[in-house]
């Protein structure tokens, strides 16, 4: 079984979150780095459990610059057999996708996973878009994935429920907790990762069709009132005049 | 001893005080390699996934669950990261060994322990001096957790005395087994323990090593302590009643067991250092964010001054004794590795390289320890009311963090240690004290100063050259009056300790000024370089302080009159370091680390 997982770099969950030029950038000024906790926790990890289930490979990929390496590395620590690295800046999702797919489609993947969003911009995008790319069906919010001889089963979140979904291979997922337990690379791994292959390629020439015009902070917290539980009247005063909700 | 040294570079054990050190050859952990960095969140993934769920519980010294944490980190070759291949090891460098132990030392309950005497005092033993047989019986199931191993030393009536146990051990008339009658106490891990290693006297008097299989008859364990702290660890009295072993089973030479106690304890001290910074590390992190979430007088209390006075003094005495136990470990590694180049095996080469530092180990056990106490300490105070609940994890942190200066040799053995180390190496002609001291004392006769040195750091390294005269003027006038019968420093242990602690601070404020000086040089950093500055200015500031101290209470309780005047203000020239607003500096750390919402360098 052949198997593709995408994997990108995210801002560790306690960073502190800023804009710079005009609010059109992230602010990466300090910020530390980790891979997103999706593509990570179950996404790569189901994966190279099928993989130890059912013999096969295991290859990562991220879009993105030299200094992703080290995440990239930590996917190989895990376990995964080699990486590629297209290498470009992820401008936008259709973009990435597109650089993915051109890659997938080159390495003929049995099943291509993806972690469900990641945690910074919450896209939820890039699987369906290298889906739609290569003509493949795409299954989202994947919280079990079972896969044998060219079968897969995959169940998935649904408001207020599962989904169960039978497909054949090939296709791509989305990863969403629940499909595995995150592994912790162990010391062989690590000591391995520098040895395992991490291909480096050019991207292709793409389109890049929107452009972010600019980010907004929600707004600060702001004070708590405290409102006497014998005096409601003052709390419907209060939620109709200044929170104006009722 | 070692004669790789002379060759190179490097200082020998003890050498910080007798010759400059230069930046250039020192680690400093933002210099963790890429691998170094991976193992760390490596190691901070264990806890949060392995420990912190079932902490509550192992808190309550829940059976099975040491065992089963064990069995878990040596399941990913946690515990073997610092052991020959040859045994299930990956003989890892030591400064990954460092960083390891030191992140170890953030679990936040007593496994840190269980952890330190698997790896540490329990393996030790056996890599050191166990025969080809025994390593594979006992080493190998160590590393793999499939046994878990205790260490046996302190007896009721012995602890810092212990080569005094009262344990014996004789021989059975066939030769063939030894029995062994005695008590030992305060055995961490032995509650759970399959492998101890025991020290007895063969025939009353050769203090011997043994390896005991847990379960052997006649050996059985007393009720767990109720300790103060760490208490997710086994601590137990052990107890030995006509215990059988067989002759095979001793450790090393018969009344050479004295050279195994002492060689694991080097390592010991040097990893319980690392474990300190670790632990103290979380505990500054657990105060900042407190501080920024308490509100008191309609404003958080890391808005007023008293409260970043602690913050930022909590951050610079942990950056200081890290960037010491850094400087420590890399130059255990840059012996051990020259050793093996030279042909010796991995387990000659860090023998010989932690014995050879055996008093920076020393040096690290105390500051380590002493240094974590005063975070928790004032992690406690930031909590106020809340830190005096056992709600919170700086209650724990406070009576965990106590241990640290009485076990792996009580700070005041390690005082002594540190200074009878040093005159034993200068009587030895391992190290040359003599031109050095001759120098001091020339120059305080002609009345030369030391020139500033280069460049942006010139004052702080002239200031080091001057704490180490003012080192070798104390400790060179004591000893003088020593070799003339005029004093006897056994019996003075009072000044002893003034000069242990001017030793001490001195390696610290040097390794600070080392790594400080090396991160000027490095483009990519956690923080800008004023932060660093600020840090390094308080702590010279401080030692200066501390050493004029030191100094003066040595000086006034040895010498007299005209000598005990010319000794005074020799010192008083060799403590000018120029303060700097102090204030302002710890503000300038503290609002770093209050910004950030922790800790962050
Ligand atoms: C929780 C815990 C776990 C432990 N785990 C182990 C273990 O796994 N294995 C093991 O073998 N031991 C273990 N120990 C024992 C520990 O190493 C000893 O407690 C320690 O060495 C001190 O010995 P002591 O308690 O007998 O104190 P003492 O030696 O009686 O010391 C009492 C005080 O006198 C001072 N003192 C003693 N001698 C001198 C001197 N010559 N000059 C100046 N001051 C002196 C000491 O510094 C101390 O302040 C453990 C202890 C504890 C509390």
């Amino acid at each position: 079984m052949k198997l593709l997982v995408c994997i990108s770099k995210t801002p560790d969950t306690t960073s502190k979150i800023a804009f710079t030029n005009g609010n059109s950038e992230f602010d990466t000024s300090g910020i530390s780095y980790i891979m997103n906790p999706y593509d990570e926790w179950y996404a790569l990890v189901r994966a190279i459990e099928l993989k130890e289930a059912n013999g096969g490979s295991v290859t990562v990929i991220n879009v993105g610059p030299a200094s992703n390496d080290q995440t990239i590395r930590k996917a190989l620590a895990i376990g995964a057999d080699d990486a590629i690295r297209v290498n470009a800046e992820p401008k936008s999702a259709m973009y990435v996708a597109k650089q993915i797919a051109e890659q997938a489609k080159a390495g003929g993947y049995d099943i291509v996973f993806t972690g469900k969003e990641t945690i910074d911009y919450n896209g939820s995008e890039i699987g369906a878009m290298v889906a739609e790319y290569l003509d493949q069906p795409f299954i989202s919010y994947g919280v079990s994935l079972e896969a044998a001889g060219g079968n897969a089963t995959v169940k998935r979140d649904i408001e207020g429920g599962i989904e169960t979904v039978e497909l054949a291979t090939p296709f791509v997922v989305s990863a969403a907790k629940g499909m595995a337990e995150q592994r912790i690379p162990n010391m062989r791994g690590i000591m391995m990762a520098k040895r395992k292959p991490l291909n480096v390629v050019e991207p292709v020439a793409a389109k890049d069709p929107s452009v972010t015009v600019s980010f907004d902070l929600p707004p600060a917290k702001t004070g708590v009132k405290l409102v006497d539980p014998e005096n409601m009247g003052e709390l419907v005063r209060l939620l109709k005049e200044e929170a104006k909700i009722i | 001893m070692v004669n790789t040294l002379e060759e190179k570079k490097s200082l020998k054990g003890g050498e910080f005080l007798l010759k400059d050190s230069s930046y250039k050859d020192t680690f400093i952990p933002e210099e963790m390699n890429e691998d170094q960095q991976m193992v760390r969140d490596m190691v901070l993934d264990f806890i949060k996934n392995e420990i912190y769920p079932i902490d509550a519980r192992m808190e309550k010294l829940e059976e099975g669950l040491n065992e089963l944490v064990l069995e878990k980190a040596a399941a990913l070759g946690l515990l073997g990261t610092h052991m020959p291949e040859a045994y299930g090891g990956l003989e890892m460098d030591t400064n990954t060994n460092t960083v390891i132990t030191d992140y170890f030392g953030s679990v936040g309950n007593g496994f840190t322990v269980t952890y330190a005497v698997q790896t540490g005092i329990g393996m030790l033993p056996l890599l050191y001096f166990g025969t080809e047989e025994q390593k594979q019986k006992y080493l190998v199931p160590a590393i793999s957790a499939e046994k878990k191993v205790c260490y046996c030393l302190t007896e009721p009536s012995s602890g810092s005395d212990a080569l005094s146990a009262k344990t014996r051990a004789d021989l059975s008339e066939d030769g063939k087994h030894y029995t062994i009658n005695g008590q030992k106490m305060w055995i961490s891990s032995s509650g759970f323990a399959d492998t101890f290693i025991v020290f007895a006297q063969v025939d009353g008097d050769k203090f011997t090593g043994f390896i005991v299989d847990g379960g052997t008859p006649g050996l059985t364990l007393g009720a767990e302590e109720e300790k103060m702290g760490i208490h997710a660890s086994s601590t137990r009295q052990v107890f030995f009643e006509n215990v059988k072993v067989p002759a095979e089973n001793v450790l090393g030479k018969i009344g050479e067991g004295h050279k195994i106690a002492f060689n694991v304890l080097n390592v010991g001290r040097y990893k319980l250092g690392a474990m300190c910074v670790g632990g103290a590390r979380k505990g500054i992190d657990l105060s900042v964010k407190y501080a920024n979430e308490r509100n008191q007088f309609r404003k958080p209390i890391a808005s007023f001054g008293a409260i970043k006075h602690k913050l930022g003094e909590q951050t610079i005495r942990l950056f200081a004794v890290e960037s010491a136990l850094y400087r420590a470990s890399h130059l255990m590694q840059e012996l051990k590795h020259d050793l093996m180049k030279g042909g010796k095996s991995f387990t000659e080469a860090t023998l010989i390289s932690a014995e050879e530092y055996a008093m920076e180990c020393a040096i690290l056990k105390v500051i380590g320890s002493e240094m974590s106490d005063y975070v928790v300490d004032e992690a406690v105070q930031i909590h106020g009311g809340m830190g005096f609940s056992e709600e919170t994890a700086v209650s724990r942190a406070y009576r965990d963090s106590r241990i640290s200066r009485i076990y792996e040799g009580t700070n005041e053995i390690n005082r002594l240690l540190t200074v009878n180390t040093l005159m034993k190496r200068v009587m030895k002609q391992e190290l040359d004290f003599l031109s050095p001291a001759m120098a001091v004392q020339k120059e305080l006769m002609e009345g030369t100063t030391t020139p500033l040195g280069e460049g942006k750091y010139g004052q702080e390294e002239k200031t080091i050259k001057d704490f180490k005269k003012a080192i070798l003027m104390v400790l060179g006038s004591a000893a003088k009056l020593q070799m003339e019968g005029k004093l006897n420093l056994k019996e003075e242990q009072e000044i002893v300790m003034n000069i242990s602690d001017m030793i001490m601070d001195t390696f610290v404020a040097e390794s600070l000024l080392l790594r400080i000086q090396k991160l000027g040089e490095l483009t990519e950093k956690p923080q800008s370089q004023e932060i660093y500055d600020a840090i390094l200015k308080v702590y010279f500031t401080d030692m200066n302080a501390k050493i004029a101290k030191d100094g003066m209470d040595a000086i006034v309780s040895f010498a007299e009159g005209d000598a005990m005047k010319g000794l005074l203000s020799g010192l008083r020239k060799f403590t000018k370091y120029p303060p700097i607003n102090v204030k302002k500096a710890r503000r300038l750390v503290a609002d770093t680390l209050i910004e950030a919402n922790g800790y962050c360098l």
